[in-house]
């Protein structure tokens, strides 16, 4: 297949499982700020760090970091280039560029979802409709890849989209523990433990995953406990070794002399099985995430290498 | 679905309702009854009571809409796909007579081909006088980067469409031809897809001529080009991308011949000028380009440095015999309006034939005589410039303005070579669903001719439609429709034992 096709198809699996993503993540959140009292609820500023956007907040919101500002910067704001809105355009573009690979009724799905959520995320927003909007949001983008899995024939084509929505969807995973690691809980405040098992709760809920959690695991909620499942888990398909294990048997698939993509995926699932999650609480576990992603950028460069610029000297 | 479509109460087809225009009718006589090849199609709406023609024309609509024949209408910022308007009528032609025009045709084009490889070589037409030097002088579509070649074959217009028109005495006449990139064929066979699904029960018996082959001839006549030898060259299909205007019929093409789309960036010519496609695995080669991008953007080494829409090198590719382009660069020298009205000495001087098909009568103002006479009678003629396409840049004499006609006398004084005129034609009507009944509205028709090793022609075409009264303008740019075009058999549907 044409690798600029390619390229379209991979950019829209990422961007529409980023958007997803931010939603999520923006959710558990908003939960973790209702179900902890104040004074050591998490706020809204760590969400502009993870999602690596601080300067641009700054310039654009005077660090003015109340939950309306980073609201509105993550969800809607035009002019952030990693919104929610940005990123469903960008799914909803690069979808269009190779929408005749595509069934028909899919493009419409994402036309119609771009469509939607934009037009409710537009202007004030109260928190109970932001809330229905994401959670629109999370199941269109559901819908799309039912649809595909569905409909469309499993050739390369299908094959780069969810190459490029389970790299992003192993970022967004530890982008969301992040927010849990950077919490920083004052390590003397005596009810900590009992807030402990709630925000690791909600973290789990914002991926869908306390049931299948629940299922699993059949312990308590707790820290090292909830990390191992969503980094290391192998049925749960949000954890992060699920999606580098797809992720391995798709780019397998792919067509090439050059491994380096699939090297750099294994090798990050080995980081993963030998990390000790007992071990990682707050600095330590921020470190983690961070080598963590840097990997995934890794791994999406050597994607972005080998296929699409396929025959650029 | 994002589309609303109204349903509007039509009324019954019956032919006492239709009021015959004073022009020539493609289905009615002149005293109200149906032309022998309509004979059946009549008998068969009039059975339709308003109720059914209103549902079917609803079913229209919406399966043009599912099919997707959208057209990109320009000024709208993002490029939003409108349905092009679809009229429920057909337009029926017997198939003795489409024979003939489909000779014509055939011939029209060899001769076209041959002109433009006499120009770009040794230009003997106009050694032996036949049409004068400034013919190619003056001409836009002259590319003198094609000078001393000849691609395989020696054919440059691999795929034409030219226009037809009836007059009011019935004579077919060619209006233009279009030698460079001919759209609209595939409205043509999304059209009869529709009516196929809307009126199955017609298509049984009535010997209605398929078009469906297109697609298959189209690539076996592209595949006959490829210089590379083998069974299943690499074909590809190049498009200036989505936000072109004919986007649709470029996917849909290579879709129905299960070949690649492809956009500039994704080709490549090396040093050894090969052509590249670039794909997941590599670079694969390119053997034959059905190019729908303009001559003047296909190679910015050559042509506008500007251009990010063609692939460098692929002019010298070509010159080489590395890949086939259809149509070749150069091909629309042949299809400037001046050269137009030099056609039948064309024919008559490379072929020894008199044309079979009628050139529309045209005043040529490069000539003192003829130009005195286009002056004098600018307010009855359609003035035409040589190189531009869709109905711009025209005056139409009888409607037009003292101002606009003074306007046209000095630019016709000012460059001559660029202008023609013909008579305004008594262009022929169809009858058309409107609101309110049937109107009769002037067509045209677009039949499209292939050649390769083998000719091909369309059987039929893309009648357009101008759906507003009087119109003569059948542009889709410019809100025109289409209609399917059904060439009848009639003798066929005899032995069959249905439209007796």
């Amino acid at each position: 297949m044409l690798a600029r096709l390619a390229e379209h198809l991979y950019w829209h699996g990422r961007y529409l499982e980023r958007a997803e993503g931010l939603a999520r993540l923006i959710n558990v959140n908003a939960h973790l700020n209702l179900d902890l009292p104040g004074r050591i609820a998490p706020g809204w500023e760590p969400l502009v760090r993870i999602t690596g956007n601080s300067a641009l907040f700054e310039e654009l919101y005077d660090d003015d970091a109340g939950e309306r500002q980073v609201a509105r910067f993550l969800i809607s704001d035009e002019r952030n280039p990693g919104s929610i809105r940005s990123a469903l355009e960008l799914a909803r573009e690069n979808m269009r560029a190779a929408r005749d690979l595509l069934p028909r009724e899919v493009w419409e799905q994402m036309n119609g979802l771009y469509l939607r959520i934009s037009e409710q995320i537009s202007g004030n927003v109260s928190k109970r409709r932001r809330h229905e909007s994401l959670a629109d949001l999370i199941l269109g983008s559901q819908q799309i890849a039912g649809m595909l899995m569905g409909t469309m024939s499993q050739d390369h084509a299908y094959d780069f989209i969810l190459i490029g929505r389970y790299l992003e969807r192993a970022d967004v995973t530890t982008r969301i523990l992040d927010v849990r690691a950077d919490d920083l809980l004052p390590e003397q405040a005596e009810e900590v433990p009992a807030f402990e098992s709630i925000q690791w709760m909600s973290v789990l809920k914002s991926l869908t995953g306390y049931q299948m959690y629940r299922r699993h695991v059949r312990t308590r909620v707790a820290g090292p406990d909830v990390l191992r499942f969503l980094l290391r888990d192998r049925l749960f398909p949000r954890s992060a070794m699920f999606c580098l294990k797809a992720l391995e048997s798709l780019l397998n698939d792919l067509p090439g002399e050059d491994d380096s993509a699939l090297r750099a995926t294994t090798a990050l699932m080995r980081h993963l099985d030998s990390a000790r999650m007992a071990r990682l609480k707050g600095e330590p576990l921020s470190e983690f995430i961070d080598r963590i992603q840097i990997e995934l950028g890794d791994i999406g460069q050597h994607i972005s290498h080998t296929w699409f610029q396929s025959g650029a000297e | 679905m994002f589309y609303s479509l109204k349903r509007v109460v039509y009324k019954g087809m019956d032919l006492n309702d239709y009021k015959v225009s004073e022009f020539y009718d493609e289905l009615v006589t002149p005293s109200g009854r149906p032309r022998a090849a309509a004979r059946a199609l009549w008998k068969y709406l009039k059975s339709l009571d308003a109720e059914e023609i209103s549902e079917r024309k609803l079913a229209c609509e919406v399966a043009a809409l599912v099919a997707g024949i959208t057209f990109r209408v320009y000024f709208e910022d993002t490029g939003v796909d409108r349905a092009m308007p679809f009229d429920l009528i057909p337009r029926v032609i017997p198939k003795k007579e489409w024979d003939g025009i489909s000779e014509g045709l055939e011939q029209r084009v060899r001769a076209l081909n041959m002109f433009i490889d006499d120009l770009y070589n040794d230009q003997k037409i106009i050694a032996d006088g036949v049409v004068p030097a400034d013919l190619i002088a003056g001409s836009e579509n002259f590319r003198e980067q094609c000078r001393g070649f000849s691609p395989p074959l020696g054919i440059w217009a691999h795929i034409c469409g030219s226009d037809l028109v009836r007059g009011g005495d019935g004579t077919v006449y060619v209006l233009e031809d279009n030698l460079r990139i001919p759209s609209g064929v595939s409205y043509m066979l999304e059209n009869r897809q529709v009516m196929k699904r809307v009126f199955p029960e017609l298509f049984e018996d009535s010997g209605i001529q398929p078009v469906d082959e297109y697609p298959a001839q189209l690539f076996d006549m592209l595949a006959s080009l490829s210089p590379r030898p083998v069974e299943y060259p690499n074909v590809v299909v190049l498009t200036p991308g989505v936000f072109n205007s004919a986007y649709f019929e470029h996917a849909y093409l290579a879709q129905q011949m299960g070949v690649e789309l492809v956009e500039g960036r994704d080709l490549v010519v090396d040093d050894d000028n090969n052509v590249f496609m670039r794909t997941i695995a590599g670079l694969e080669p390119v053997d034959v380009i059905y190019r729908r991008v303009d001559d003047a953007f296909i190679d910015p080494e050559v042509f506008r440095p500007d251009s990010l829409l063609g692939v460098p090198g692929l002019m010298r590719a070509w010159r080489s015999n590395k890949v086939a382009l259809a149509n070749a660069p150069g091909a629309g020298v042949a299809d400037d309006k001046v050269v137009y009205a030099w056609v039948p000495e064309i024919i008559r001087y490379y072929l020894d034939e008199e044309p079979k098909l009628a050139n529309v009568p045209t005043w040529k103002c490069s000539d003192p005589e003829d130009r005195k006479y286009v002056l004098a009678h600018i307010d009855e003629l359609v003035i035409k410039p040589a190189n531009e396409s869709g109905g711009y840049g025209m005056l139409i004499g009888p409607r037009s303005t003292k101002k606009e006609q003074r306007e046209f006398a000095r630019l016709i004084k000012a460059d001559p070579r660029n202008y023609v005129a013909q008579p305004t034609l008594a262009l022929s009507t169809c009858p058309t669903m409107v609101p309110g009944g049937l109107g009769a509205r002037h067509v045209d028709l677009r039949p499209f001719i292939l050649s390769g090793q083998q000719t091909f022609v369309t059987t039929g075409g893309l009648t357009r439609v101008a759906m507003k009264a009087g119109s003569l303008v059948v542009n889709s740019s410019q809100g025109g429709g289409s209609k399917d075009t059904w060439i009848v058999d009639t003798e066929a549907a005899g032995r069959a034992g249905g439209a007796s």
